[in-house]
């Protein structure tokens, strides 16, 4: 271990070195939540500092004998797992604190849980790709299940750890056959050994388990089963936090082990690019289809999230420069529109699951109009809607999908985004058009909270107007 | 500049209504007032400070938005898009005054709203970029779907997002197309520039052609709204607020028409061809069909939504006979059919706002009770109808002088039945002036009715100003479009191997190369090569004629004044 070796993974040491001291906090000093709270967000900007440090100085640059890369998308990963890491600590005290579920070890985990992602965007080999999503699955698991005096998320955080435990499993067997056919486990080696050598089917075995495992990380269907009742078992910051920032770093696992082998051009390669068309198929349908019938605003997000995770999988079937940018760029908007949505979901919502249905939020322009305005920008963003983050996103994609001649999947794309306006623009119409159906308790939001929101409001006007800036940042 | 300040002020005006504070009624009408006002005059210096010899884009801006994705801040206008503008912001003001005692409810959200609105409906006129364009087509769509699902009529929330779906599924497909265009461009990549396009697009292969056509057309048809994709249009019309309705009428529905000329006919001549039979045929149904249904509708919104089908079955007639004449009638006939319906539509609103129903059997005799009304809704019935004179008399007149005279078309039998569309309009609109005006005054409620106030008089006389000035003048309006049909009609015509505008096609496509037109000392007879031919661009048809001087005529002279003062383009020769 060389000294540019710990300059290259600065920012995953400087958020596990603050993950450590809150954890001391909380053990040592008395009612510490204010603490750790600042402690957290002082680590996730000294985490994005360094991130944006090593993207000037040594970008695309490897380190750790070639495990970890940095620069380019990795930068862009960091900064969506910190930036989602900020906007969730900045909701998270009071929601917590309300919905009875505020435990100080809850910003460990989010820190631990950013660490491992940030590995994974990193990684440039399978095994610290396995080891960083394992670490954030862990805290995944604990965290769904804060509020522990509820049925509901106790269940939420079982479903997820039996069932994630199985996809891990995937995962690993499938790293172990690729390593046994190809000999390493370096992404570089596999798409080089790829080019040279004829393959046994043991190779295609191996690739096959690590789209399942990795397909069930990043909720794409037919792996999204326990997407629905996690993302609605577990508390709403929480789940804000893992339908962004973890599907963004199992994308960025995704990314990283298939582009390479993608951009070699290997021959079978074609009939993995089908099999990623079809899962994008059925999760941007499944996804959009079921979110239809949802009557609990927190569970149509989950399924929705289901067809993002489908419209981001139009990328990696693309499997071109363009699909990889796109991803990148999509994660970027997603994060903002889904955790602002999540937020606004979360600020609403009372204790004992209050304040969740789609009537309760019946005519809330009239009693809370800044928030029914802030949760039309984000529904509008999430449909696809310019000038806003998300319609860009689509627009990279769906460019990518015909530049790999793959028109058709473009058009499925569109046809279930115009799926998708009947919910998104549904709720838009309950806030707007319909008189409320009795008074609303709640939904005044303290500074953090606003604060958590005008980021989300920003980032999503922002990037939409200038997504020149992602780009670029993204292509290096 | 300017036109860049003419999208820009109702944007402003708009965040500066965002400043406003919600209790102070006044000045959001103040304020709103002021904004389309000032759009309005800034627009008209435009019109009066544009070249209409001139037959490419002018105040074009070209800033760079996305370079990697060659996207750009593109705009610009041509006679056929000046005249849309002018149209955009002469509507607004009125339909503001219209909305001063029918709105209550939210009224500084309702303002900011008709203000977004104008400001993406201007930009779907100026953007000379297809991205661009595109974000412009959707952000029409948001303050329009407030206006109908708020306040709107009983059913509002079932025709607002009637209204959403029909125009989003429509228009996401154009997306597909705009992305799948664009890759045509710049070595694989992705091009957003519309004058790139322009000598790109008509090179495609011609199945590639026909899809995109098809992708264009059927969001444009939505919006126009072609029969049988109409079905979206009355429920619209008649849920939404008066002031909606004016502008969906008045303004909205061009966007159908305005796309079909620029990008179906302008990017895809040879497919044009392929399908004019097609959309003449579903425009003449329309133009029946609409009638048929205006005359057994009980509701006089409803009837008037249903004349739109068929005023703009006559829009999508012309465009499709693709004759100089058949597209200028149809872009008067766009202005017109805006004026016209849009000023049925502001008496529909008066009426309402004072007796509430809108149904024609609660009507009769106004006449004696309302004689200003009167007046008023007879010039608009009559401009409606088509009576010499007036506007639509004119525009109608040259759609089907040019449906008749065309040769693209197939038969000569669509403008003949198109002709009677004419008379059934005169059927249905003059019942329904019969019903309401005539007879006596069988309701006790219609007889205390006020007459027009001040406000709603000064409505209304600039539109009866402009349906007579059309009527007799239309050259001012025509003068000003003539150079960009006959650009998109030359551009057909070089397919054909006609010439007649392939001149003016020419200098569109190539703006910055006047040596095709003025020859060099001793080169006169060099021919020139099609200007921006991409070299070895894919194509599966015999090689297609580019719109250009033709090699049997002339080349086109221009003469140099001896006293070295500007140059004279000739004129256009018939």
């Amino acid at each position: 271990m060389t000294q540019t070796d710990l300059l290259a993974g600065l920012a995953i040491e400087i958020v596990s070195i603050f993950a450590l001291i809150i954890m001391l906090t909380d053990a040592l000093v008395e009612r510490s939540t204010r603490l750790c709270e600042t402690l957290s967000i002082v680590g996730l900007l000294g985490g994005l500092a360094a991130s944006a440090y090593a993207h000037l100085t040594m970008p695309g640059q490897t380190a750790f004998n070639g495990m970890i890369v940095v620069g380019g998308m990795s930068t862009l990963y960091d900064a969506i797992f910190c930036g989602a890491g900020i906007m969730t600590v900045l909701l998270a005290r009071e929601y917590l604190t309300r919905v009875g579920g505020m435990f100080d070890e809850f910003y460990t985990l989010l820190m631990m849980s950013i660490a491992g992602m940030m590995l994974m965007g990193h990684s440039a080999d399978s095994m610290p790709m396995f080891v960083g999503l394992e670490v954030m699955s862990i805290c995944f698991y604990v965290m769904a299940g804060l509020m522990r005096n509820k049925l509901s998320s106790n269940e939420a955080a079982l479903k997820y750890f039996l069932l994630g435990a199985f996809a891990s499993g995937f995962l690993l067997y499938g790293i172990a056959l690729v390593y046994g056919s190809v000999g390493s486990t370096a992404y570089s080696a596999i798409a080089a050994k790829a080019l040279s050598t004829q393959f046994p089917t043991l190779f295609w075995v191996g690739i096959g388990m690590m789209i399942i495992g990795l397909g069930f990380k990043v909720a794409a269907f037919p792996f999204h089963q326990w997407a629905p009742d996690v993302y609605h078992g577990a508390p709403t910051v929480v789940t804000g936090f893992m339908s962004t920032a973890g599907k963004a770093a199992a994308f960025s696992g995704f990314v990283g082990f298939i582009a390479p082998t993608m951009a070699s051009g290997v021959p079978g390669l074609e009939k993995a690019k089908v099999i990623l068309a079809l899962l994008a198929v059925g999760s941007m349908l499944v996804g959009n289809i079921t979110a239809l019938a949802q009557t609990n605003v927190k569970r149509m997000l989950a399924y929705s999230s289901v067809a993002h995770a489908g419209y981001l999988m139009i990328g990696l079937a693309a499997g071109n420069a363009a699909g990889w940018t796109g991803i990148t760029y999509y994660l970027v908007a997603y994060l903002f529109m889904q955790i602002g949505a999540f937020a606004v979901v979360g600020i609403l919502e009372r204790e004992n699951g209050g304040n969740l249905t789609v009537d309760d939020y019946r005519g809330l322009a009239r009693r809370r109009p800044g928030l029914a305005l802030v949760m039309s920008l984000f529904m509008f963003s999430l449909t696809g809607i310019p000038p806003f983050a998300g319609f860009f996103g689509k627009y990279y994609l769906f460019n990518a999908a015909i530049q790999a001649d793959l028109t058709w999947l473009a058009i499925v794309g569109v046809v279930s985004s115009v799926i998708s306006v009947w919910f998104y623009l549904g709720l838009v119409v309950i806030m707007y058009f319909r008189e409320p159906l009795g008074e609303m308790e709640g939904g005044e939001a303290s500074i953090s909270s606003r604060t958590a929101l005008a980021l989300s409001i920003i980032g999503t006007l922002l990037i939409g107007l200038i997504p020149q800036a992602i780009i670029n940042i993204a292509a290096r | 500049m300017l036109l860049l300040l003419t999208l820009l002020v109702p944007l402003v005006f708009a965040l500066l209504l965002c400043a406003v504070p919600s209790g102070n009624k006044s000045l959001h009408k103040t304020i709103a007032t002021a904004g389309s006002v000032v759009a309005f005059a800034v627009s008209l210096a435009l019109w009066f400070s544009f070249d209409k010899t001139n037959p490419g884009f002018q105040f074009t801006t070209n800033w760079m938005w996305i370079p990697s994705l060659d996207i750009g801040f593109r705009l610009g206008v041509d006679g056929m898009s000046l005249l849309m503008v002018v149209l955009t912001t002469f509507i607004f003001p009125i339909s503001i005054i219209a909305s001063y005692d029918s709105i209550h409810d939210r009224q500084k959200m309702y303002y900011i709203m008709l203000l977004l609105l104008q400001f993406g409906l201007l930009g779907v006129f100026v953007s000379l970029d297809t991205f661009l364009f595109y974000i412009f087509w959707e952000v029409v769509l948001i303050p329009m779907y407030f206006l109908i699902g708020i306040w709107g009529g009983k059913d509002r929330i079932y025709a607002a997002m009637k209204f959403f779906i029909y125009t989003m599924a429509g228009s996401l497909l154009m997306l597909v197309a705009i992305i799948y265009l664009g890759q045509y461009g710049q070595n694989g990549g992705f091009t957003g520039d519309m004058q790139k396009l322009m000598t790109i697009a008509p090179t495609i292969p011609l199945d590639a052609q026909q899809w995109l056509f098809l992708a264009f057309a059927l969001s444009f048809c939505i919006k126009v709204p072609l029969f049988p994709l109409h079905t979206w249009l009355p429920d619209a019309h008649t849920q939404a607020p008066t002031a909606g309705s004016v502008i969906l009428a008045g303004v909205m529905l061009k966007m159908g028409t305005y796309g079909l000329i620029r990008f179906n006919l302008q990017l895809f001549p040879q497919a044009s061809l392929h399908y004019a039979d097609l959309i003449a045929i579903l425009s003449v149904v329309g133009i029946i069909y609409g009638a048929l249904v205006a005359m057994v509708q009980t509701d006089i919104k409803k009837l008037v939504a249903y004349s739109s089908v068929a005023h703009m079955g006559f829009v999508t007639l012309g465009i499709f006979s693709m004759t100089a004449e058949g597209v200028q009638g149809a872009v008067l006939q766009m202005v017109n059919h805006g004026l016209s319906t849009g000023m049925l539509f502001l008496l529909i609103g008066v009426i309402y706002e004072r007796r509430h129903t809108r149904e024609m059997s609660e009507f009769g005799g106004l006449a004696k009770s309302m004689p200003v009304y009167a007046t008023f809704f007879f010039i608009a019935v009559l401009a409606s109808v088509g009576l010499p004179g007036l506007n639509g008399f004119v525009g109608e007149y040259l759609t089907l002088i040019g449906a008749y005279l065309s040769d693209h078309l197939g038969s000569k039998l669509y403008a003949v039945v198109a002709s009677s569309g004419v008379i059934l309009a005169a059927v249905y609109l003059l019942i329904l002036f019969q019903k309401m005006f005539f007879g006596p005054l069988t309701k006790s409620e219609n007889a205390s009715l006020k007459d027009l106030s001040g406000r709603e008089i000064g409505m209304f006389v600039p539109i009866v100003i402009l349906c007579i000035w059309i009527g007799f003048q239309p050259n001012t309006f025509l003068s000003v479009t003539e150079t960009s049909s006959r650009a998109v009609v030359g551009v057909i015509e070089g397919l054909k191997g006609e010439s007649r505008y392939a001149d003016v096609a020419a200098a569109r496509l190539n703006p910055n190369a006047p040596p095709a037109l003025v020859p060099v000392k001793g080169m006169e007879n060099v021919k020139i090569a099609p200007p921006g031919t991409p070299p070895g661009t894919p194509s599966s048809v015999s090689p297609v004629p580019m719109p250009m001087p033709n090699s049997k005529k002339e080349p086109i002279r221009v003469k140099v004044p001896a006293d070295g003062g500007p140059v004279q383009l000739p004129p256009p020769k018939r």
